[in-house]
């Protein structure tokens, strides 16, 4: 390893702008940018979506869509030589070599068609003069370094083989490969599990120690700031905003701005009071079942896959149930079971004591209004095509409203989650997620709904908007006595909206208890280790920020 | 590799059950022509009293149930028997075999040559995509494409052959000069060149625009991303990365095309007067010669299927995750 001038830093950004194409929402999507990076030291790039912080990765890299996207002044010095001035072949070298990237979607970000090992092996052959067998041995190296089992037989696998965290660690393995002065995380751990978020979270911090790597790491996530940055960037809309040592910028934040962020970050010690269960319970899911059979055909048997197993729960009138799990768990099994969009094998769902699963089609219609559902998806969850008003207005005219009626109340509901009048008559791309989640709710509550079962509502939206979409369901729930059930993997957004907390565990509800109860004394190991995996325990919001949590009495 | 066995094992087993309802289908088609087959073969033979076609009924059972004539054509098929021409009063087994293989080194070539120059000129417009390369590429491929494939074989042959009397207008091989061994492959392949170009351009064109837009759409995945961040070279980026996962739709549809080749050169066989099956099918359509229609209906069939279980092997052996979800 290159012992590093003192006087130079690894990486010095001075005054970089990026320009955006004509016609986008703003002229310069990164506006002069200056920060250093330093040997042996990990700098958070925080910012919400649109911020520009994956932008400056991508400079770096040069993986700007060129010729639309490209950088309109400034310099990206490293060791102090400007990256953007060098020849193309220069700048390879440095690519994979000297600097290196761990991409956001590890489903994605490799090769479906190219074993693991081959893919690592491509950076070792275009950086070193290592012969094949020599490779090989150094990709069963890494690949075990990352912690991965049998590297061996791995090396040979094809990315579908693996598990999301797993490849990860490929990836991981990947940029390690040539022993890089750089590592740039661009949200490595977004869409992880919590618990996979913190192995992958320990092992870069291990290994960025071990190396003295400079790592720039980019998050959204306050929560993985505190835990691993040593020094904080803060952007917003292309600017930087804050910038200072980690324990500065966390704990005595100044620009408004991160002031603001950082009162959004939900804090899962906060949880509600208990709620008072008063008369009979208004769902009863009792000892559900359901089996999916993947694959299968003309001669070989489908291979089973338990997605829930005896699954009960009650949530009575008022009371705000979460669901809370790992991806894979059932939980939106059981939330869709419910819905009626999925059949169970067996198993009772009991509404105010009438059983929807013996209900033919036509039995269970009322049934569709009374249950209403939020979806995940905001922008894939409203039909383009469609007027907002008219998919608000849709669901009651279904039931037998008068059309101009529905209308009026749809302009009502839309007032009612915070969208102006004029809402009614635009179409959906014309709104941000955090709108789109608005109408999606508004459609819901059409149907003046008994039961809104919400399945990961914010988890595709940003950490302000996310409070504000929180803060929305929880005023609903409270107006209009609404009982909901709340999916969600994030138990800090648990802990904000929920009353009662149900964790699932492969198909199982493995505790269930009021939120005060499993977040204080957790009484499974399992949900100990969820909780023991949230990024940032042991950092204390400061004391101006904290807000009283949604729902608290 | 069991799987892939197991996978090759099941696509035999369907593939004979689909050519056995074929064979079902082609003797239910024979019942379905209108008129009486032994009152066409008396009218063919000039002569029409009753007795005669009685005798006729007799002689080729077709005074038996249907169930069991259906069981005699069945069992010869199975012993490779396609019955009779009585127009060219030869065996029709003996005319498929002796037209099958000019229709095949014709069809083939083409096609491998289609695939081969589809695949590198969508691949060179995509990586110059936006500049004059690209546009040339798209020109040529939409001309090849709208162009009417008997035009285009009628044009170069005019240029080729009558103009600039570089190659034979026409025909298999030079009739009577009894080439044998080389001298009679190069005399075949000279003849192969015009009726080859034209069917291959068409095919091209085809390829070569759904490899452009394979190509393109690949070429925004994350994948490609982690290649050029590892500082991988654009031509490595392209064919290890890009090219190898933009071909998979390119091989469903040239799987699909390639089934049609023996049936789909009627047009190139007419025009270059290529002794093929396509020509032969158009004879018999002419002549009502229902055995041999019946024979290419079978033969054609067969080429379908078997370049179906091909096109899933070759996409087994590209795409690893196939031989899971199978």
């Amino acid at each position: 390893m290159t012992t590093p001038l003192l006087d130079v830093p690894l990486l010095d950004v001075r005054g970089l702008s990026i320009a955006l194409p004509p016609g986008a929402d703003r002229p310069l999507a990164v506006d002069n940018l200056t920060f250093t990076l330093n040997p042996d030291e990990i700098l958070c790039v925080v910012g919400e979506s649109g911020s520009g912080k994956s932008m400056t990765a991508h400079a770096m890299m040069g993986l700007l869509p060129a010729p639309h996207v490209r950088v309109a002044g400034g310099s990206l010095l490293f060791k102090g030589k400007d990256v953007l001035a060098m020849p193309e072949a220069e700048q390879r070298s440095l690519r994979g070599g000297r600097i290196a990237m761990v991409f956001q979607e590890p489903m994605t970000a490799l090769n479906p068609l190219m074993r693991v090992g081959r893919q690592i092996g491509e950076s070792l052959r275009e950086h070193t003069d290592l012969p094949a067998p020599a490779r090989r041995a150094r990709v069963v190296e890494l690949l075990a370094q990352v912690g991965l089992p049998n590297p061996a037989e791995l090396a040979e696998a094809y990315p579908f083989r693996l598990s999301g965290g797993q490849r990860q660690r490929v990836m991981i393995a990947m940029a390690l490969a040539c022993q890089p002065d750089i590592l740039i995380a661009d949200e490595p751990t977004t869409a992880l599990d919590v618990t996979t978020q913190k192995q992958i979270l320990d092992l870069i911090r291990s290994i960025q120690a071990e190396r003295h790597m400079g790592m720039m790491f980019i998050t959204h996530d306050f929560g993985v700031v505190a835990e691993i940055a040593h020094r904080v960037a803060v952007m917003r809309h292309g600017k930087l905003v804050e910038y200072g040592a980690a324990s500065d910028v966390l704990n005595r934040p100044q620009h408004p701005y991160t002031r603001q962020l950082i009162a959004s970050v939900p804090h899962y010690i906060e949880h509600r009071d208990d709620h008072a269960k008063a008369g009979a319970p208004l769902l009863v899911a009792d000892k559900v079942r359901k089996v999916f059979h993947v694959g299968g055909g003309l001669f070989k048997k489908s291979k089973q896959v338990v997605a829930g197993d005896d699954l009960s729960l009650t949530i009575h009138p008022g009371e705000t149930v979460g669901l809370v799990g790992e991806s894979g768990s059932g939980k939106s099994t059981l939330g869709r079971s419910i819905v009626g969009l999925i059949k169970p094998d067996s198993g009772r769902i009991l509404f105010e004591g009438t059983d929807l699963l013996a209900l033919d089609r036509k039995g269970f219609r009322p049934y569709r209004r009374a249950v209403q559902m939020v979806f995940q998806d905001p922008y894939a969850s409203l039909n383009p095509r469609h007027r907002v008003g008219d998919i608000v207005a849709q669901g009651p005219v279904a039931f037998g409203e008068d059309r101009n009626r529905a209308l009026v109340r749809a302009r009502e509901l839309l007032a009612m989650v915070g969208l102006d009048g004029s809402a009614a008559d635009r179409f959906p791309h014309e709104f941000s997620g955090g709108q789109r989640q608005r109408i999606g709710i508004a459609r819901a509550l059409a149907m003046e709904p008994k039961l809104l079962v919400a399945d990961e509502p914010v988890s595709a939206l940003d950490v302000s908007v996310q409070g504000q979409v929180l803060e929305l369901l929880d005023d609903i729930r409270r107006r209009l006595n609404l009982a909901m059930l709340f999916i969600t993997h994030d138990l800090r957004v648990a802990a904000q909206v929920c009353d009662t907390i149900a964790v699932m565990r492969r198909g199982r509800i493995v505790e269930m208890g009021t939120a005060r109860e499993v977040f204080t004394h957790p009484r499974d190991a399992y949900t100990r280790s969820l909780l023991d995996a949230i990024p940032g325990k042991s950092w204390h919001i400061p004391d101006d920020l904290q807000k009283v949590p949604a729902g608290a009495h | 590799m069991l799987g892939f066995a197991q996978l090759f094992a099941s696509r035999l087993v369907k593939a004979a059950a689909i050519l056995i309802a074929i064979v079902v289908m082609n003797f239910f088609l024979v019942h379905a022509a209108p008129g009486d087959p032994a009152m066409v073969m008396a009218g063919e033979a000039g002569a029409a009293d009753e007795k005669f076609v009685a005798q006729l009924r007799e002689q080729f059972g077709l005074d038996r149930p249907l169930y069991e004539q259906l069981g005699t054509y069945v069992g010869k098929i199975v012993q490779g028997d396609l019955g009779f021409s009585y127009r060219q009063q030869r065996p029709v087994w003996d005319i498929l075999a002796e037209r099958l293989p000019a229709t095949l080194v014709l069809t083939l070539t083409a096609f491998l040559l289609a695939l081969a120059a589809g695949v590198a000129l969508g691949t060179l417009a995509a990586v110059a995509v936006g500049t004059w390369a690209d546009s040339a590429i798209t020109v040529l491929a939409l001309l090849a494409y709208a162009t009417p494939i008997y035009w285009i074989g009628l044009m170069l042959s005019l240029l080729f052959s009558i103009q600039l009397g570089w190659l034979p207008a026409f025909g298999y091989e030079t009739i009577g000069a009894g080439y044998t061994g080389l001298a009679h492959v190069a005399d075949v392949a000279v003849h192969l060149i015009l009726p080859v170009i034209t069917l291959a351009l068409f095919y091209m064109a085809s390829y070569a625009r759904l490899t452009r837009a394979s190509m393109l759409e690949v070429r925004g995945l994350d994948f490609v991303k982690t290649a050029k961040a590892k500082g991988l070279t654009q031509s490595r980026i392209v064919t290890r990365h890009v090219l190898r996962n933009a071909i998979l739709p390119v091989i469903t549809v040239a799987g699909i095309q390639a089934g049609q080749l023996v049936g789909g050169s009627i047009l190139i066989e007419t025009v270059f007067a290529w002794p093929g099956i396509g020509r032969l099918a158009f004879e018999a359509v002419l002549q009502r010669d229902y055995q041999v229609l019946l024979g290419i209906f079978l033969v054609t069939s067969i080429m379908v299927i078997l370049f179906n279980i091909l096109t899933d092997i070759l996409y087994g052996l590209v795409d690893p995750r196939i031989q899971v979800s199978q």
